[in-house]
């Protein structure tokens, strides 16, 4: 039973007779509490709409959090398209069972930033992982109870776009721990809005607060002009956080920098400090620093 | 969530797991729950009668379950194409923008069917939003852009924008069969199938229910980036994994120019190639390039189908 590794308590309480109730501890209980334990902070990145760079943003916003200090996971829920271990250079690491569950892949030496997907898991990485929902959903159950984390300032959770088995899965698993909240990402254009209310109203009746908004592909500048184009419409993403009464975090311009350290793997945080999309996701990263409740040692 | 349908709840908890997934089994990692799961599960049998789902009687035949949906989808004539790919601008636009041009001045008749449960698009991209679907005594009617092209999607069914679809497979692949089944599409040449991302409930329900039927073909949509064409090899491996024949690659967002100094600039840089290096390596035919277009963006888009149509025959 090493792979139901349940939080809360439980406790049986028998009655052999009348005189004497005999309490009967379920053995399950004595097992670790949950390797979730030791996270302080989890933050799911959810969007309404396919395409409009959850993983990118996910990724950039670990990297930012790690580069002001703190100790970050990301969590990859997207089973069908895993785009993370490509985004960090890790493709083709393997993962290794140790005591406490499956170790995650550490990206760097000082084990400040580790990553767990099921990209690691796939034996040729263009194997498709077609599966209805209750595989998705028990893997993903996995994911939460039996990766050993250890101790995490912020764990990253990448979801795949709308609101489906997995989304219902991850905030059913990750619900004893009570996450932080949901940033929730949308281009400008009013298509990409319109899901992203819908993925709104999911996270007001599955009880998730949504920290706030952040506008991706916001604006282009012409590197030979310096002229900058609004290739998808403007002021979406501003609008629909007046609107729902959420907070909005920052607009993220479309950077080629940006996207080509994420093809090659490189961390653009640390390699292009200069670009304009670095300051974007800088400040979205100290917005959700400064709106994290502080711990308890 | 409130939606419109003739919809029962109590078949479809009878038939909460289905069987058929396809995929891959993990070398390293192992754990005893997933040999239980590949073991279990029933397949969906489908109803003989047309109609109602509730009426379940299982069909022992292939040839009476062929029979079955030819005769529901005998109205279509032409080729039923599902479009499968990365994300929403990726996918939406082409699919819908490709449904206007077959459209044209042959008077094509398309029908345009949004199996995209959770994130339903198409109403908006096509200028329908607010646009209801009747009952007749045929089925159900879908809402026309122009008397031919009829467009069907969930976002119809949806009493208000902020609604949330949130629903398991189960459900989904219901919402899928009575798409297929109860709209009345009439005479069309052409059944266009917008799919959400990646390779899940709705794909594989899709290409179930339509294998009697006979798809044409799936034509796979992508960006130039490698992070997109790694996701786009899953598909193709799916697709061939199902035995759907792939008409071809698109490739999305394949360069800017700049609407002030006219140069092209690459915002999602193809460092390995773009999908034609793909299409070579994996044999699979390149259908074009379509540009970022700011015109693509703009929500007048949604309301301007002839400009719409005028600037993609010209670019």
């Amino acid at each position: 039973m090493s792979h139901r590794a349940w939080p809360s308590a439980g406790v049986l309480f028998q009655r052999r007779s009348l005189e004497k109730p005999v309490l009967i501890i379920r053995s399950n209980l004595l097992q670790k509490p949950g390797n979730l334990a030791g996270v302080r902070h989890i933050i799911l990145v959810l969007s309404g709409k396919g395409g409009v760079g959850k993983s990118t943003i996910s990724t950039e916003l670990a990297l930012a959090l790690r580069h002001a200090g703190k100790k970050v996971g990301i969590l990859d829920v997207d089973l069908c398209g895993p785009s993370i271990p490509r985004m960090l250079g890790a493709q083709g690491r393997a993962v290794h069972q140790c005591d406490r569950g499956w170790a995650p892949v550490f990206l760097d030496r000082e084990q400040s930033i580790s990553l767990m997907s099921v990209g690691f898991l796939l034996e040729k990485p263009d194997e498709a992982v077609v599966w209805r929902g209750p595989k998705k959903n028990a893997l993903i159950k996995q994911f939460v109870s039996d990766v050993a984390w250890g101790e995490l300032d912020y764990l990253v959770v990448d979801t795949p776009p709308g609101t489906s088995d997995e989304h219902m899965a991850t905030i059913e698993a990750l619900r004893p721990y009570q996450p932080l909240g949901a940033l929730v990402v949308t281009t400008p254009q009013a298509v990409s809005v319109g899901d992203v209310r819908r993925e709104l109203t999911f996270c007001r009746k599955t009880g998730l607060r949504v920290m706030g908004i952040v506008e991706n592909m916001s604006g282009f500048t012409c590197p030979h002009c310096a002229e900058c184009t609004s290739v998808f419409s403007r002021g979406g993403g501003e609008e629909l956080a007046q609107l729902a009464g959420v907070p909005f975090l920052g607009s993220v311009p479309l950077d080629p920098a940006l996207m080509r350290t994420l093809e090659e793997g490189h961390h653009f945080i640390q390699e292009s400090p200069g670009s304009p999309a670095f300051a974007a996701l800088t400040s979205i990263a100290q917005k959700i620093l400064d709106a994290t409740p502080a711990c308890l040692p | 969530m409130h939606c419109r349908s003739i919809y029962d709840r109590k078949s479809l908890k009878r038939n909460r797991r289905e069987s058929q997934s396809f995929g891959p089994r993990f070398a390293r990692a192992h754990s005893p729950l997933f040999p239980r799961l590949i073991s279990r599960g029933r397949r969906i049998r489908l109803c003989p009668q047309g109609g109602n789902v509730r009426q379940r009687v299982p069909v022992t035949t292939k040839a009476a379950k062929a029979t079955e949906w030819r005769r529901c989808l005998t109205t279509v004539q032409g080729p039923t194409a599902p479009r499968r790919a990365e994300g929403l601008h990726v996918r939406d636009a082409p699919t819908s923008g490709c449904a206007l041009l077959e459209r044209g001045p042959l008077r094509t008749r398309i029908a345009l069917l949004d199996i995209d449960i959770c994130g339903p698009s198409i109403p908006k991209i096509m200028g329908l939003e607010g646009e209801q679907v009747h009952q007749s005594g045929s089925g159900w009617s879908p809402v026309y852009v122009e008397d031919n092209l009829g467009v069907m999607s969930v976002g119809f069914l949806l009493s208000s924008p902020d609604d949330a679809v949130i629903w398991r497979g189960p459900k989904k692949n219901g919402m899928i069969k009575q798409f297929l089944r109860d709209v009345d599409w009439g005479e069309v040449d052409y059944l266009i199938v917008d799919t959400p991302p990646g390779t899940s409930d709705e794909h594989l329900s899709v290409v179930q229910y339509l294998a009697a039927a006979h798809i044409d073909g799936a034509v796979i949509i992508t960006t130039p980036q490698e992070v997109s064409l790694q996701d786009v090899r899953k598909e193709i491996n799916f697709c061939r994994k199902v035995k759907l024949p792939i008409i071809g690659v698109v490739e999305n967002m394949s360069g800017f120019i700049c609407p002030k100094c006219k140069k092209e600039s690459q915002i999602f840089p193809p460092t390995t190639g773009g999908a034609e290096l793909m299409c070579q390596d994996l044999e699979v035919p390149l259908l074009g390039r379509v540009p970022l277009d700011p015109l693509i963006g703009i929500q007048e888009f949604c309301n301007l189908h002839q400009s719409k149509e005028e600037n993609l025959i010209s670019s």
